[in-house]
Parts: C-alpha cells; structure tokens; sequence
C-alpha cells in the first residue's frame, strides 16, 4: 500500500464502499498476521497443503448454505445430507470392491458409480426439502431442521453409528491426490465455486433467487413461480452438501454419521462473514470463498498457536457476532 | 380462532394419545405406575427449557444458546457456591444459575432488541461463544461432590407410591418447579398486557411498534427471561444427574424447540400455548423413551423425531394454506 504509484486515499475509499475489498483486506492481514505470529511454521509447504486440503470440506457446505440464506431461508440439514450420501456412496463401494479386484478400470467404474449415488442422494435430499418448504409451506428453519434430523438419524441407522472403512485407494484420492500439483479437493471447490457464481449471476433461476429473497410477494407479482424457485434452491443446496460428503469422506478415507457436525455454525458464519444477507436478497460468490479462506487461515493460524479447540470455537462465535454488527450498522449508517 | 387454536392442539392431544395407546398394545408394561413416573422425571428439565423457548417462539424469534446458556449458569454457581460455602441451601444455588443466566440472556437481547440482528444467527454465535467461554475458562471437568443442598433436593420428594410387589416410585420436588413455572408462563402470557404485547410482537414486529410497543424493550426481557429460567434449569438438570457435568445439556436444544413447536407454536411467531407445550414435551419424552418397547432399535430415535416435526408443522401449515385459498 506504501507504494507511491497507487492513491492510498482512493484505496482506503474503495475499500470502505466495497464488501468484496474489505474481505480481500482481512484475508491479507490475517495471513501477513499469522505468517508473522508464527514464522517459519505456517508458511511451512506442511501446512500449506493441509490448509488446502480442509477449507474444501466446510467451503463446499458454505456455498451450499449460500443460496438457501439468499432466497432468505436456511438449510440446517446439510450436515446430514453430506453424511448420508457419503455414507451411501461408501457403503456401495465397501460392497462392490473385492480385495482381489485388481482391474484399475473395474475400480474407476465402481468409484463413479459411488459419486453418481452420493449425488443423486444429495439432489434427492433437497428436492424432499424444496418440497415441504414450498408445497407444504413449513418455514425453512423447521423443515430443514426436522429433515436434518432424518438425514442424521437415517446415517446413523444405516451404519449404526460406526464408520464406514474399508475404502478403495481410488477413492482416497479424491480426498489426497493431487492434479498438476493442485489438491483435488482444491480443484473441485474451485469449480463448484465457479458454477455457482455461474448459476447466480447468469441464468434467470440467480435472478428469480435474489429477487425472491428480496421480497417474495414483490418476485410473485413478477410473475415468478416462487415454489419452483424454492425447490431448485434447496436442490442446489442438497448437491452442494453431497460434493462436500464426498471429499470430506474421501479426505478422511471413511464416512460417520457425525462428522462435520462442527461445520453447521461455520458454514452460516462464513455466508455471513462473505456478506450473504441472512434476510435474503444479497450475496456473492466471490465473498463468500474469500470468507472461507479467511476462516482457514484463522482456524490453521490458531491452532498453530496452540490455541485449543474450544478456544477456536469462541473466536469464531464472536466473529459471527462481530461481523453481524458491522453489517448492521453499516446498513444503518446508510439509511 | 380460538376455534383454530383448539384443532391445532387436539391435533398433538391426538397424537399423544394414539401414540400412547398403540405403544400399550404392542407392550402392556407401558401401562403401569412405574412407566408414568419414569416418564414425568425425564421430562422435567425439558419441560423448563421448552417453557422458556416458547416465550421466544411466541414472540417471533428464536433461541438455540438456551442450553449453552443453562451448562454455564449452572457450571459457574456450582463452583461459586462450593468456594463461597453456601452449599447448605440450594436457593443460593438456584439464585445465581439464575442471575447468571438473566446475565447471559441479556447479552443476547441486546444483539437482537438494541442491534436489531437475526434471532437465530445471533443465538448460534452465542451458543458457541457461551459454551466455549465455559470450557477454555470456567472448567471442563465434571463435579461430582455437588453442594450438600443440591444432593438434598435430588432426595426430595413430594410424592412417594409403593406398590404391591414392593417397588418404590417417587416424583422428585423439581417437578414442583415445572408446574410453577407453567403456571407463571400462563399468567404471564394471557392474563398479562406484557405477555399480550409479546404475542403482538409476533404476529407483527412493525404493527407492534405502531401501537407504542417498546419492541426493544420487550426483546431484552424474552431473552433475559430465557436466560434466567435456563440456569435454573441447568441447577435442577445437575441436582438430578448428581454431577456437575459441563459437557451436558449442549445438543438438546434442537428437540426441545421440536417439542415446542409439536405443542402448536409457531417459529413465525404469534401462536402457542402452556398446555400444547407441556403436551409436546410429553409427546417426544414418551417417543424417546418408549421406542424401545416398539422394538425400534434407538437409533430411530432422530428419524422418528424428525418426522414427528413435519408432521406437527406440515398439517397446521396445509390446513393455513387451504383456508388461505378457500
């Protein structure tokens, strides 16, 4: 910023008037903040490519969450959506794969096949939740907290609260391989990522979605069949919570009905933190993965520190908090 | 509309009473003394919470660091009254949980009635923030020699069976507390213009404003009053566990506000009653206590909880929207 070729004033101007900027900013200093705090260690290429390994798991859950809290809903049951259609996709691959089976091609096909189910359990998940959001009419909070709550419990029944082992190494790549010596977990949120952005920015179902969270009553008169919106939402959402099933459990080389139940918080206060508005209408993609990075950098730089795991959750509880005032009373100072 | 009150909770009388009947035909050993008051003892912490979140539920909001709230308040005063030596009388106990909690809960009241933020977003934060404060600072580790008060009302009991073939069934004093608490949420709620204003809060935040409601006001004592109402919860939780455990309680509170919400509160705000509370509580507590005699494996515990949920919420939503397009 010290350099003289830019205007520091034009900067600090933007940044005022720009969430994006504020994000890229925090994102800086807190990585200058951490490289600094603990030299040496968290520059180190050892936690470089573990931050790149788990920043895709609650990502993918965020960007999930993202869309839900634009139309001015949330989805609580992603947790138990990604654990039962990772579950499911374990499970197959735990039955199909033989220890004698040493036909790379068989595996491959076999690891597809587990995907596609995971997937398809994932849309089918959201479509249930779309359903009794928009044809029901149970608000958002309840629907997705009772569906929760059946994703879970149906996840633990099926493996009876064990985990599912026994994975073939096919599948751990998804978790630990790399692509041009980019994680693959990192690949896949980048295009996740991107095909939101997509999804929200240029086709009419983005529109309809950020002008139903605005004003349902407004995006009906408008002609816009809120209930389809509703369930391609949630659809959306149930994809999103699969993809996210899939890498946490390839990551782990296992799946259990209680992992990521940590990521709910997070995956609301990432939206948050990126600038989604909790009431509908405003969000971005951009915001919500320099939020997640933000987030990874915190949690790595805190643990690196030593700081315990309870400790971590405090911090990101009071930056929830936090970032809700500032939000609000920006908003305010603008009325 | 009273009329559609009434529906709303015969609906989960209906239910209860189904579930109930069919469970004593698949196990006649439900129907005995033993069953009911099995029953009543593992609904009473619940009960409290579920009394207290339907003051939010009413008023439009919603609170999810309530048992966050309890595990600390409770954590806190036991530790506190050991070191003070005010062991002796648990009312010292119940009065800090509950100044503690008053505390804790206003905290949240001022994010939601001076900030104006979201109820569910700020509770979620505070969830962790509370529960997290408690473990890196208060203590993790469980106590296990309570004060001498608290032991003392675990044994209390104000009603004592003996049957027959010499088993012994008691109803504990903190059943007391329940039925007190209901009483006063009752009052409080309709024979009050305070408790009239939170209902107009949730039917509509801004026709509420309109008519000189203090809608701040009004948030920090639903939530002051949440808080308050968790740390007694919490002291009555470790009196009848007999230790101080603060690892308990966080993870409830997802099924006490199902419970709430079966009873006939609305998440919108506006609509619940005492008796459709205390129903729904008795509704999950015989659910989760009974599947076992269903054969159901506990495991179903969550599916069978869920859609219970969808069930009480979805008939009342159809049957709203049915009369919207009628």
């Amino acid at each position: 910023m010290n350099n003289s070729a830019f205007n520091s004033t034009k900067i600090i101007e933007i940044i005022k008037q720009s969430n994006l900027a504020k994000l890229v900013l925090i994102d800086i200093v807190l990585f200058v903040a951490m490289s600094l705090l603990i030299p040496g260690l968290f520059l180190s290429s050892g936690n470089m490519s573990s931050m790149a390994v788990q920043f895709p798991g609650f990502g993918l859950l965020a960007l999930a969450m993202m869309l839900p809290m634009i139309t001015g809903g949330i989805d609580l049951s992603v947790i138990g959506l990604s654990n039962v259609s990772a579950i499911l996709a374990t499970l197959l691959l735990h039955n199909l794969v033989r220890p004698s089976e040493d036909i790379s091609s068989i595996i491959i096909v076999e690891v597809l096949l587990a995907i596609a189910l995971a997937l398809v359990v994932g849309v089918a998940g959201g479509i249930i939740n779309g359903f009794i959001i928009a044809y029901i009419g149970v608000s958002p909070i309840l629907a997705t907290l009772a569906t929760g709550l059946i994703y879970t419990g149906l996840a633990v029944v099926i493996t009876g609260g064990s985990a599912v082992t026994g994975l073939p190494e096919a599948f751990g790549w998804i978790g630990n391989g790399t692509l041009f010596f980019i994680p693959i977990p990192v690949i896949v949120f980048i295009l996740a990522a991107i095909s939101l952005s997509y999804i929200l920015s240029q086709t009419a179902f983005g529109a309809k979605s950020y002008l139903f969270g605005a004003n349902a009553i407004a995006s009906r008169f408008a002609g816009i069949d809120n209930a389809v919106v509703t369930i391609k939402t949630y659809t959306v959402s149930g994809l999103y919570a699969a993809i996210s099933g899939l890498i946490i459990a390839a990551r782990a080389n296992s799946a259990k009905a209680d992992y990521g139940s940590s990521y709910l918080l997070l995956a609301i206060l990432i939206c948050v933190l990126g600038g989604v508005n909790p009431a509908g209408g405003a969000g971005r993609v951009a915001g919500v993965v320099l939020a997640v990075l933000a987030l990874q950098f915190l949690s790595s730089g805190l643990n690196l520190l030593g700081v315990n795991n309870f400790a971590t959750e405090l911090v990101w509880g009071v930056v929830l908090i936090f970032t809700m005032v500032v939000n609000q009373s920006a908003l305010t100072l603008r009325k | 509309m009273i009329k559609f009150f009434r529906r709303d909770d015969l609906l989960i009388a209906f239910l209860f009473c189904g579930f109930c009947l069919a469970t004593g035909l698949v196990n006649p050993a439900f129907f005995s003394v033993g069953t009911v008051f099995d029953l009543v003892r593992t609904a009473i912490v619940p009960a409290i919470f579920a009394l207290a979140v339907l003051v939010v539920l009413v008023s439009g909001g919603i609170d999810v660091s309530f048992t966050a709230i309890a595990v600390l308040a409770m954590y806190a005063s036991v530790k506190i009254v050991l070191a003070l030596g005010l062991g002796e009388n648990i009312i010292f106990a119940f009065v800090i949980a509950a100044l503690i909690g008053l505390c804790l809960g206003l905290i949240n009241g001022f994010f939601i009635g001076t900030l104006r933020l979201p109820t569910l977003i700020v509770t979620l934060g505070t969830l962790s923030i509370y529960r997290a404060f408690l473990l890196t600072f208060v203590g993790a580790s469980l106590v296990s020699n309570l004060p001498s008060g608290m032991r003392d009302f675990a044994k209390t009991n104000i009603l004592k069976v003996e049957l027959a073939d010499g088993a012994i069934y008691t109803l504990p004093a903190a059943f007391l507390i329940v039925a007190g608490l209901a009483l006063m949420i009752f009052f409080l709620l309709n024979k009050t213009v305070l408790g009239r204003s939170i209902f107009a809060l949730g039917g509509s935040a801004i026709a509420a404003e309109r008519v000189g409601i203090n809608v701040a006001k009004m948030q920090y004592f639903i939530y002051g009053l949440v808080g308050a109402i968790s740390g007694v919860a919490g002291i009555v939780h470790a009196a009848m566990t007999r230790v101080g455990n603060p690892f308990d309680l966080v993870g409830l509170e997802l099924s006490v506000i199902a419970a709430v919400v079966l009873g006939g509160a609305r998440i919108n705000g506006g609509h619940g009653t005492v008796f459709g509370t205390l129903l729904g509580v008795a509704l999950v507590s015989v659910m989760n206590n009974t599947l076992i005699m269903w054969g159901v494996p506990s495991t179903w515990q969550n599916v069978v909880i869920g859609l219970m949920i969808l069930i009480g919420t979805g008939v009342p939503a159809l049957r709203q929207r049915r009369k919207a397009l009628a």
